[in-house]
């Protein structure tokens, strides 16, 4: 692989850039891979990455059904942040977060990670004391985040309204270390480095059906043809129940829509991301400039990748309120994804019923900020039938019981 | 030079004369014009700067296409930044600032950009993702910081909007997106037939381009009078609604409508009238008549400013009587530029010669053009355009194959490039509801596939695309595919009276079969110096494209993302096209093999000011108030927002020293409960009427007690769990009859509870006789709570309340003092207490004739945090604190309310798993802190093991914590693994850095553990 850097572009512009080659292979599938990974979103990449960087394991493919990258990967507003309430959470978005800090070095690939701090605002008193709550487990598990002031709040985001009138600011946590990246890249990144390391990456490539005998998981059928395998990993976030459908197990899991918008870009205004749950919106800036602007997801199931414009609507009014400049710029573009909801708002990173196969979903509106620990963790998973981080997320708790609820601490867990 | 010719402009008024400010410069205009008019006709070329390479950049268009004319515009609260200066209607006094440079535009230090990557094209696409990777720490401290000064388009607002804006809710049978002729056809006759119908367009003129084409006579008349007479017809019509300044901004589901009119942007601060308003609309049909955008092509420098679409060179001559230059060369791949080139020629400005990249040029514009005395140079091309903040001149060659252009280069000196590399017809709206596209190899474009289009709820295709937008770019089949696309969407909603109008008789010139033409790359590759520019705004070129798809990134999506080709603010209009041939031909595909990207609303941006419309400020979201809402604010009420009620958190009064402290009136407010009687005002709680012969079934199932056993005119405090078997409201119910009970709920469960008892009965339990009715609003509600509650009621009179007639948790109807009341035995705060509840309307007398009649017993009123140290002290749990989805009755101790006789409930099942029936699993306990003055913080951790360093392993945490001016010390209330059976261990909780809190276990219960006060 040709590594990126400055001296690499000076050299390559001389030639006209005519010298550099493809990011990812382009390979026709093999008959048969060990690991066979069915989604190409950041989920998928990186577990992909992690079973060959640190297991070994290269002789893995990821099929894509469109473009990689192309699903909620591409489409979300990239918070990254790891103060979550519950220990099992606050362990894998903790580690994803710290493997985003390094990981334009160890991809060669700018995913441009900025810490540029996360803010989440209270604005009723209830709001305030489950972030106290939260400040503390965190300060304990060792995570920086720190409750902060209205005063302190309006210093670090002076274009905000701490004044209400309807829901005035009490406070926030604030983790300085939070932040955003760049999406595409992230899976571009994840991408490149898989196919250095051997794995295949085969795009227009729809799983249609999974083959199984009684001894558990022998293959797929694609729109490409058929591919054997020994084990399976289902990657696919919003098409998660449709995919465990094939496999003959079912999910706990719901998909709905998600929205999302960018105004026009303008000359940075906010520097951090700032989260309002008790209106239902959220805003960050781009480095382009775009506000990147987000809110709760719609209140029905769906496939298709909109939404309802009323969800636009109580997402533009909570910011509007929340930064009142913001009345004069204006929507450049709106789009939805379909997240996979579980009933306790924490992913699966589990063996399933079907032996062989494996399942990372119900990411839901928050999984960005998790690909790399969550691929992490997934590659632990199926190399070794184990893992530490992703034990607590296993299938089974919800027969169990063991709810891992995050909704208790917010609204709108991005 | 650009000028302002000596007549016409069909749409400016010039005995009306506008003055405005350009940069700080005073200048002319008149009446109709368009900032971007009275610009060119001041000569004002150079008009931004681009966003990588801060490149000099003037007009390329006249409409919403529009890449880089974008301005900031208005002052202080109503300044706007990336106006489009194209869309901006003149007005006297507008001020309008460039954006985009430093120092000024005419230079521009990040113009540097543009000198380095001329040397070397360093600046390719997505090289940002190939470095500043070194050393770390420095993308967020050196290099992102300067990305980001660069980047981003206009200045912020600094202040907040001083305009108003609002929303129209409006059905119709059909809606018209467009004015132009097929779109006005469509709409008489949509009209003719009955329906009701609503057309918009989005600039402030009906007639869309066939104003501008004067060679063209429909019904013998000009275009622009036949739309004249079309305007009157239909605004005559009562079941015809019209807007201009009115854009159609996206289609959502089901034929749903987002119309963005601009009522008074160019009449700023207009008295009475909103600056945008939002139509919401649901229509039967749509039928979308959007018209075509012109294509620039891709040759060298072609962003030189003096280089526009041919069609926006005839917009400014002949809408705006405005030359935008002396001498003009014209680039065409097709007949209608030469419409362009009659133009100019008539305007008296000088046509240096068309350049037809067709071969073999016939047909009747060309004859015409050529019979002006216009040269025409067939299958000649621009190979590059000269100049720098203005075009000098062109070199031209012949084409040789597809876009090269080979042999011996001229020169010609012009001031103006007209180009036009073909139409595309406006298919955004059709896509953005899932509507599909077909490619027409002949025509070079992609048009709307009628079998596939957006579907309504039914499943049949509710949208139907014609005239330009549909691919007919000819007058007499817009006119046609209109009236049969506005006949359609009129008996498809039910109104066919079999009407057609009369189809008028069109004039126009035929014309030949364009030849696409996308690619100019002069001479060898489009890398090689020179820039050839896709999309202005964001600096991609060609070269950009064809680097995207060498390596890899070959889908459409992905190489607009990795060139961000078609994601500025005109969202690639005239950019997507020639950039997927691009890509198309770099991959050796057929371009509808590479496919379009996904459009998205809207289709040009609309402010989030008409999006808010309203609910801004106090309406942001209505405050739900109790109908003593004003006389507790009167009290000095300091409020807290509880779900959507306001509610007083505590009433600070006047003493010698000023007005109390919150803390000071909590402490009062809580010790006069104890000692005398306090009154809350607790309208608020959610109360739910579940009535019906299953009624009792119905409640046994929802609550994890038995409701069905609950005599008539008695109380019961009940618990609802979710599926999970974890708790989710509580509240008292009343047996209110036979078959009637009254549920009360929390003041923030309330809607959240009614759904999900409609939900089950809806979905599970539909079969059962039960109704269930929201009385939250109906009734107002007083607790009156302390020893001397009883005398109050008492002096009202009209119902015994001694404890023999009402005794604890039950329940009478009376009338107490005058006013008819249920009267509740029911305490929260452990003290003698009744709950009083009258209808709303009765609200406010009936807290004043408590207040009067408990002024002799002490009565004085309390809020919501003395009732929650108050119902603390007691150990009564309070949802939301002691609850967190995570938490079940027996954690809590509750179990004595969870039945063990019933069958099922909601959670039942759920609570015997496994990890619910556990042992080990937190449970609620009180705490003692060592030092009694020590008030722990809420949500503070117990670790197992104090360390001085993370991480700590945490076994519980704070879910209430006060200090009780009751007992005179602190209380909290925790979840604590195992916590039952750690009665007496004193328990660390690392609250800071370096302090820790220690605190014994002790029985939740802190004060009349026997419950003596509330029973007398
Ligand atoms: C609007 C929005 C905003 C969001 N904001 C944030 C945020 O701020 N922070 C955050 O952390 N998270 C956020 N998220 C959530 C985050 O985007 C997702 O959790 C995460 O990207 C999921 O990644 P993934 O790899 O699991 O799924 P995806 O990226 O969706 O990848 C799944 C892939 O599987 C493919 N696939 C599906 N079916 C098949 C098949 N049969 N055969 C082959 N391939 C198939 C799909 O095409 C897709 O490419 C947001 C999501 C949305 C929609």
């Amino acid at each position: 692989m040709k590594r990126y850097s400055a001296f690499a572009i000076a050299k390559e512009a001389l030639g006209y850039h005519v010298g550099w080659e493809r990011a990812w292979g382009n390979p026709e599938p093999k008959p048969e891979y060990e690991v066979v990974i069915v989604g190409a979103g950041g989920h998928g990449l990186a577990t992909a990455y992690y079973l060959a960087k640190n297991h070994g394991i290269t002789n893995v493919v990821v099929l894509e059904k469109g473009w990689l990258g192309g699903g909620n990967t591409g489409r979300n507003t990239t918070i990254i942040r790891s103060n979550y309430l519950q220990d099992p959470s606050a362990e894998i978005f903790e580690l994803s977060r710290r493997l985003y800090e390094d990981l334009s070095q160890k991809l060669n690939f700018n995913i441009m990670f900025s810490p540029r701090g996360v803010l989440m605002l209270a604005q009723t008193e209830h709001e305030l004391r489950a972030w106290e709550r939260t400040a503390h487990a965190n300060r304990l598990f060792g995570i920086e985040s720190e409750m902060v002031t209205p005063e302190r709040i309006k210093r670090i985001v002076p274009i905000i309204n701490i004044e209400g009138p309807r829901y005035p600011v009490l406070g926030g946590l604030w983790q300085a270390r939070g932040g955003t990246a760049r999406h595409d890249a992230v899976a571009w990144g994840y991408a490149r480095a898989a196919s250095d390391l051997g794995v295949d990456i085969i795009q227009q490539c729809e799983v249609t059906g999974i083959d199984r005998d009684e001894h558990g998981v022998t293959g797929v059928r694609t729109s490409r043809g058929a591919i054997r395998c020994k084990k399976l990993c289902i990657v696919v976030a919003g098409h998660s129940g449709v995919l465990a459908d094939m496999a003959g197990f079912r999910l706990p899991v719901e998909s709905v829509p998600l929205q999302a918008l960018v105004s026009e870009p303008i000359k940075p205004c906010i520097d951090c991301v700032v989260m309002a749950n008790t209106v239902h919106g959220y805003m960050s800036q781009s480095d382009k400039g775009e506000l990147v602007i987000g809110g709760g997801a719609d209140g029905y199931n769906a496939y298709t990748q909109r939404g309802s414009f009323q969800h636009v609507e109580e997402t533009v009014r909570a910011l509007t309120e929340t930064f009142p400049m913001i009345s004069r710029l204006r929507m450049l573009r709106q789009w939805g994804g379909i997240v996979d909801m579980t009933g306790d708002r924490s992913p699966i990173i589990s063996k399933t019923p079907v032996p062989g196969i494996f399942i990372n979903c119900g990411w839901g509106t928050g999984g960005f900020k998790a690909i790399p620990g969550s691929g992490w963790a997934m590659a632990g998973l199926v190399a070794k039938g184990e893992d530490p981080v992703a034990g607590p997320f296993s299938l089974d708790r919800f027969t169990e019981g063991r709810m891992i609820d995050e909704s208790v601490a917010a609204a709108v867990a991005h | 030079m650009a000028h302002r010719l000596p007549s016409g402009g069909l749409v400016i008024d010039r005995s009306k004369p506008v003055e405005f400010t350009f940069n700080g410069q005073k200048l002319k205009g008149f009446e109709g014009d368009t900032l971007a008019s009275a610009l060119l006709a001041n000569d004002q070329v150079l008009l931004g700067r681009s966003f990588k390479y801060h490149r000099p950049r003037g007009l390329i268009a006249s409409g919403a296409e529009e890449p880089n004319a974008l301005m900031g515009v208005g002052e202080g609260p109503r300044f706007e930044p990336n106006q489009r200066a194209t869309g901006v209607e003149l007005h006297q006094g507008l001020t309008a600032r460039t954006q985009n440079h430093w120092p000024s535009l005419g230079f521009d230090v990040g113009a540097l950009n543009s000198w380095i990557a001329s040397r070397a094209p360093v600046f390719s696409a997505g090289f940002y993702y190939k470095t500043f990777m070194f050393p770390r720490v420095a993308w967020k401290h050196v290099f992102e910081p300067v990305i980001r000064r660069a980047a981003g388009l206009g200045k912020p607002p600094k202040e907040a909007d001083a305009d108003e804006y609002e929303h129209f809710h409006v059905h119709c049978d059909v809606l018209v997106v467009g004015g132009g002729i097929a779109g006005l056809s469509a709409a008489r006759a949509a009209a003719a037939n009955g329906a009701r119908v609503l057309i918009c367009e989005q600039t402030p003129h009906w007639g869309g381009r066939a104003l501008v084409e004067t060679e063209t006579q429909i019904g013998g008349m000009s275009g622009a009078d036949w739309v004249r007479g079309e305007v009157t017809a239909l605004s005559g019509m009562e079941n015809v609604t019209m807007r201009t300044r009115c854009m159609t901004s996206g289609l959502y589901d089901h034929g749903y409508a987002l119309l963005y009119e601009r009522v008074a942007d160019h009449v700023p601060g207009a008295e009475g009238t909103p600056r945008h308003r939002l139509w919401r609309v649901r229509a039967g049909r749509i039928v979308v008549a959007t018209g075509a955008l012109e294509r620039p092509i891709p040759f060298a420098n072609n962003d030189v400013p003096g280089v526009m679409l041919a069609s926006a060179v005839r917009d400014y001559v002949r809408l705006w009587g405005v030359a935008p230059g002396e001498k003009a060369v014209v680039f065409t791949t097709n007949d209608d530029a030469y419409r362009t080139a009659l133009a100019l020629h008539e305007a008296g400005v000088a046509v240096a010669a068309v350049l037809d990249a067709r071969a073999e040029v016939k047909g009747e514009l060309p004859a015409r053009a050529r019979a002006a005395g216009i040269e025409v140079r067939a299958g000649y091309g621009v190979a590059k355009v000269k100049g720098g903040k203005r075009v000098k001149g062109v070199e031209i060659g012949r084409l040789t194959g597809m876009g090269q252009v080979g042999g011996r280069r001229e020169e010609l000196a012009c001031d103006l490039v007209a180009m036009s590399g073909g139409w595309s017809p406006v298919v955004h709206l059709w896509s953005h509801c899932g509507g599909k596209l077909t490619w027409d190899a002949e025509a070079a474009m992609f048009r709307p596939d009628p079998e596939r289009g957006p579907t309504g709820h039914d499943g049949a295709v509710n949208t139907l695309a014609c005239g330009a937008a549909n691919g007919y770019l000819h007058t007499d089949l817009c006119l046609s595919d209109g009236r049969v696309a506005g006949m359609s969407a009129a008996s498809a909603t039910g109104h066919s009276r079999g009407e057609m109008p009369e189809a008028p008789e069109v004039q126009a010139i035929p014309q030949a079969h364009p030849r696409p033409l996308w690619f100019m790359p002069a001479r060898g590759k489009y890398a090689h110096g020179t820039k050839h520019f896709l999309d202005y705004q964001n600096d991609v070129t060609a070269a950009d494209v064809q680097l995207a798809a060498r390596e890899g990134y070959e889908s459409v999506e992905h190489a607009k993302r990795y060139t961000t080709l078609g994601m500025a603010t005109d969202q690639g209009k005239t950019s997507n096209i020639n950039g997927l041939a691009i890509l198309a031909d770099q991959i050796g595909a057929e371009i509808p093999q590479v496919g379009t990207t996904t459009f998205r609303p809207p289709y040009t941006p609309i402010s989030f000011g008409a999006i808010t419309g309203r609910a801004r400020g106090p309406l942001f979201k209505a405050v739900r108030k109790t109908p003593m809402h004003d006389r507790h604010a009167a009290n000095g009420a300091d409020f807290e927002p509880v779900g959507d009620w306001e509610r007083p958190y505590c009433f600070r009064r006047m003493t010698p020293e000023g007005r109390e402290s919150r803390a000071q009136a909590v402490t009062r407010e809580i010790l006069n409960a104890r000692q005398k009687v306090g009154l809350l005002d607790a309208s608020t709680l959610g109360k739910i009427v579940v009535k019906g012969p299953d009624a009792g079934k119905f409640l046994d199932l929802v609550y994890t007690n038995m409701m069905s056993t609950l005599k008539p005119g008695r109380c019961r405090y009940g618990l609802m769990c979710n599926e999970n078997g974890f708790l989710f409201d509580d509240g008292v119910v009343v047996r209110t009859g036979e078959d009637e009970f009254l549920c009360h709920t929390t003041s923030g469960g309330a809607d959240r509870v009614h759904a999900h008892m409609e939900e089950w009965l809806q979905t599970e339990w539909w079969d059962f006789q039960v109704y269930t009715q929201q009385v939250t609003d109906q009734w107002a509600q007083v607790a009156v709570a302390g020893p001397n509650a009883r005398k109050v009621l008492e002096k009202l009179g009209g119902v015994d309340v001694s404890d023999a007639a009402l005794p604890f948790m039950s329940y009478v109807e009376g009338t107490l003092g005058g006013l008819p009341a249920r009267i509740f035995r029911i305490s929260f705060s452990g003290e003698l207490s009744y709950e009083v509840a009258v209808p709303a309307n009765l609200g406010l007398a009936l807290w004043e004739k408590l207040a009067e009649a408990g002024e002799e017993f002490g009565a004085m009123p309390y809020g919501t945090e003395a009732l929650h140290v108050m119902r603390a002290e007691k150990g009564f749990i309070m949802i939301g604190d002691e609850t967190d989805g995570t938490v079940t009755p027996q954690d809590l101790a509750l179990g004595w309310a969870v039945s063990k006789k019933k069958a099922d409930f909601i959670g039942k099942r759920a609570q015997e798993r496994a990890f619910l029936a556990a042992k080990g699993r937190k449970q609620l306990v009180g705490l003692a802190t060592e030092d009694p003055a020590e008030v722990l913080p809420d949500g503070a951790h117990a670790v197992k093991e104090v360390k001085a360093k993370s991480r700590m392993i945490t076994i519980g945490h704070v879910t209430s914590s006060y200090f009780s001016p009751t007992l005179g010390r602190s209380i909290a209330m925790a979840l604590i693994e195992g916590g039952s059976e750690r009665m007496g261990e004193v328990l660390s909780f690392p609250v800071a850095k370096d302090k820790v809190v220690k605190a014994t276990v002790v029985d939740p219960v802190f004060y009349d553990k026997e419950g003596e006060r509330q029973n007398v």
